[in-house]
């Protein structure tokens, strides 16, 4: 019936060429610019635009109309904040996302409000980023927001965050207060598990640093901005197939299995296996509306219809993945969380949960390690989690579901959770169904910590590699007696444990539990000191102390080198030990028997 | 994937989200270039079916080719056409004497919704863009309307990682913007790619050339001497004049969309 329609557009089709192709194979990044209200997130943009020539005629006289008509001075921030209450506050509400080129490729910017009220708008306009940027005033370093939105952004899996040191021209343009901003900046972006960098000097009101090296800051020896953007790199799709089924359509008498390729990709003749279910078929075909656009592979970020050679009942939420690598598949699982409700989340109560194309209802089982994210405080032990606040959390689902852990597969690893009518949460997945019931830590008020320093390290003599093998499950309470020597480790009777990645210290004295306490709450006192896997801390005094937290950070934002081989000594406390035919009856890999007995009064 | 495609798999990915989660659907085409990609996409996404009707807010004052055009193709392609006017004002005799704001509130916010409530849409497709116009630039994806087609732009819901505003209370709907994300040149490029038809106001005629199609009264030509798909896109590679520029209604104040939309225009 379309076939005119079709034959109308021929010649068309022909007469594209190549001319759009060039366009069309230009790469785009998204980047999201944060900060706190007045740092100059939307001046920044402007700039940007303003300076690259993105913007169209007759934007900058319709903004020098809007300064006239409201009395206001001009405020590249205007172009963005299109809103009335927006220009008339001066105030970003809500996301806006505009584009740009570089003569390397496209940009989409994405500007998220910076007022405490907009958080749930700030999360919609980051999520979808590839790159971001803190914007950060000179003068005035990091304040409530920005500790916010970086927290945000390290919950919503952008690893790398680069800083923008704004309104240097309020700073004098002193080398002095970029320098102190960079080292706050990144001691405080370590703390939150970011990599930062590159930092920036810039006055985006001036145009200072933006296109062309600032004659003001000749100390400055880095890129401008525009070189620092196109320095960064595209985050890489994970391998593996992971398609979730969207939809199954029989309009005519091919069944498809519509959904996009999340990562990995997909031919005819395939082996397939379909998660939770786990029903193994073979991809029959991959089907298209123009046979031009029919080919016999499907590839990540696609939105395909597949179909399959057995037919039998697909639900939308299922995953399809290759049969070698398949999904988790469970109705637990350990998430880190965010919650900006109007509600506060709560232990024990229902809420439906969206991963990928799948939903169904949850309740948190658990609540630890319970921070407010602007001011990044401990918030304290809690059934709830309140708004603008992040947690560690225990949720258990009604049915087992297809999900990866976050780090493996983003799709896969993360999710919302829907209270009433509104997405109210979201999450990334940190440990799944056994793992989850199966992994030691300490607990106690409200902070969690895992509990790797009891993991044994041996080394098989026939494999010829060493292997890690996890504690036995057990959660230590304050007063709890710890396993202080295993077969290839022992502590002394009182020492303390640094998380890093828990973000959580313990204090262990006389072979029990003294204390689990959020790591912003820890110095270190005079007792030796290991990391979170058991190696020790050469810290001897309280410079040592502080000496090595400023290594990590440093390190962590590419400014120095690898602090493990300074700070760090494997042989204090640990050994590894051997297995193997020579070493006795270990057998392959692992060692005998279940975990060291916990001797009763707690001593070596 | 280059750019053009993964906009393509994003907006398939966006319909067939609406398609599977929303009650009953339509897809607003306004016979312009936008609305024209959206139905297109919906071929794609549908393998060739249209699992919906297409509908059309007539307010009687559209340039008459785009009528001609509309009927040629809804019979070409079959498509199950919707056709709505406000009667109602427009025997009242609303037209653009009335006030720009006003006529377009009657004829085709009103329209809109007494179209939405006649035939209980939950869920209305829409090819707005973000960089058409302020507004429209801090649009959801899946954008819910009040009771009264009100948009509660203020207090928008998030959204994240591709979870779209799926429960809402009985009596709103949801606002879909497949084409959220794309610009004027990538719908001209996609259209070259993929060589769909366009109604041909678009091309020069005597020098100038229809930017964005609306009513006769209040929608001006540019100058222009673009008389291919492949000239046009040529063209916005190398101007700086805004694509709304020829749209009256614009200009009324410098938050006009903003009221209208706020009210439940498109």
């Amino acid at each position: 019936m379309n076939d005119e329609y079709h034959k109308a557009s021929a010649p068309q089709a022909a007469a594209a060429g190549d001319a759009a192709g060039a366009q069309e194979t230009r790469e785009k990044l998204s980047l999201v610019v944060t900060g706190h209200v007045d740092h100059g997130k939307s001046t920044v943009i402007g700039r940007l635009l303003y300076d690259t020539g993105s913007l169209p005629q007759g934007a900058i006289d319709r903004v020098r109309e809007i300064s006239r008509e409201t009395g206001q001075p001009f405020e590249f921030a205007f172009l963005l904040d299109a809103f009335e209450e927006e220009r008339k506050q001066g105030i970003t509400i809500d996301t806006t996302r505009l584009q740009f080129r570089t003569g390397k490729r496209d940009y989409l910017i994405i500007d998220a409000p910076g007022h405490k009220e907009f958080l749930k708008n700030m999360i919609s306009g980051a999520s979808d980023a590839e790159a971001a940027f803190l914007v950060v005033d000179a003068a005035r370093g990091v304040e409530e927001q920005s500790r916010r939105h970086a927290h945000m952004l390290s919950l919503l899996g952008v690893g790398r965050v680069g800083v923008l040191v704004n309104k240097m021209d309020l700073a004098g343009w002193s080398e002095g207060a970029f320098e102190s901003a960079r080292s706050e900046l990144s001691a405080f972006l370590w703390n939150l598990g970011i990599e930062a960098g590159p930092f920036l000097p810039l006055s985006a009101l001036l145009g200072e640093n933006i296109l062309s090296p600032s004659a003001r800051m000749p100390w400055f020896s880095g890129p401008t901005l525009i070189g620092a953007l196109d320095g960064l790199k595209k985050p890489a799709r994970e391998e593996g197939l992971r398609l979730p089924i969207q939809d199954v359509y029989k309009f005519d008498d091919r069944r498809i299995i519509a959904g996009r390729v999340e990562s990995g990709s997909l031919r005819a003749g395939d082996e397939i296996l379909i998660s939770p279910s786990g029903r193994r078929t073979r991809c029959a075909s991959i089907e298209a509306w123009l046979p031009r656009d029919a080919r016999g592979e499907a590839l990540a970020g696609e939105s395909v219809g597949v179909t399959a050679s057995d037919e039998f009942f697909n639900r939308r939420g299922e995953v399809i993945s290759l049969r070698d690598d398949p999904p988790e598949v469970a109705d637990a699982f350990r998430a880190s969380v965010f919650w900006m409700g109007r509600a506060p989340l709560s232990k024990g109560r229902r809420y439906r949960l969206k991963l990928a194309t799948d939903s169904c209802d949850c309740r948190v089982t658990g609540i630890y390690n319970r921070i407010d994210s602007s001011t990044l405080a401990p918030a304290g032990a809690s059934d709830e989690v309140q708004s603008g606040e992040v947690a560690e959390a225990a949720v258990r689902l009604s049915r087992p579901m297809a999900l990866d852990l976050f780090s493996r597969h983003r799709v896969t690893g993360r999710f919302v959770i829907v209270d009433g009518y509104d997405v109210a949460g979201g999450g990334i997945i940190t440990g799944a169904g056994a793992a989850l019931e199966r992994g030691a830590g300490f607990a106690s008020g409200g902070v969690w910590a895992r509990a790797a320093l009891f993991e044994e390290y041996s080394y098989s003599l026939e494999e010829q590699a060493v292997s890690i093998r996890e504690p036995s499950p057990c959660r230590y309470g304050v007063g709890d007696p710890v396993p202080l020597a295993g077969e290839s480790y022992a502590y002394p009777d009182s020492f303390d444990v640094v998380v890093f990645r828990d973000r959580a210290a313990v204090r262990i004295r006389g072979g029990r539990v003294a204390e689990v306490l959020p790591l912003s709450g820890y110095s270190w006192g005079g007792f030796p000191a290991v990391n979170g896997r058991g190696f020790a801390l050469k810290v001897a005094s309280a410079w040592d102390w502080e000496g090595l937290l400023a290594a990590f950070a440093r390190a962590a934002s590419g400014a120095g080198p690898d602090p493990a081989s300074r700070w760090l000594d494997f042989n204090v406390y640990r050994r590894i030990a051997f297995t193997g035919p020579l070493a006795g009856p270990g057998g392959e890999g692992g060692l005998p028997g279940g975990p060291p007995p916990v001797p009763p009064g707690g001593g070596i | 994937m280059n750019h053009l495609s993964s906009l393509e798999a994003q907006s398939v990915y966006i319909l067939r989200e609406a398609y599977s989660n929303l009650g009953k659907l339509g897809l607003l085409w306004s016979i312009g270039k936008d609305s024209t990609v959206l139905l297109w996409l919906a071929k794609k996404a549908f393998f060739g079916h249209s699992p919906f009707p297409f509908i059309h807010v007539d307010t009687s004052y559209k340039i008459p080719e785009m009528i001609v055009y509309r009927d040629k193709v809804a019979k070409e392609l079959g498509l199950d056409l919707i056709v709505h006017r406000n009667e109602e004002a427009l025997a009242a005799g609303m037209g653009p004497e009335a006030g720009r704001l006003a006529c377009c509130k009657a004829l085709k916010t009103d329209a809109l919704a007494e179209m939405t409530r006649t035939y209980g849409f939950e869920g209305l497709i829409v090819g707005v863009r973000r960089d058409e116009e302020g507004s429209r630039s801090k649009e959801r994806v899946f954008s819910e309307r009040n009771e009264d087609d009100s948009w509660d732009y203020a207090n928008q819901p998030p959204e994240l990682w591709g979870q779209f505003k799926t429960d809402f209370p009985k009596g709103r709907h949801i606002r879909v913007h497949p084409l959220l994300e794309w610009t004027e040149i990538d719908v001209w490029r996609y259209i070259e790619r993929e060589g769909i038809p366009v109604i041909d106001l678009y091309f020069t005629k005597g020098g100038e050339r229809y930017r964005s199609l609306g009513c006769a009264p209040c929608t001006g030509r540019v100058r222009s001497e673009a008389s291919t798909v492949a000239e046009i896109v040529l063209e916005l590679e190398n101007t700086q004049v805004s694509e709304r520029a020829g749209r009256a209604q614009d200009r009324e104040d410098s938050y006009a969309m903003q009221k209208l939309r706020k009210d439940g225009y498109m």
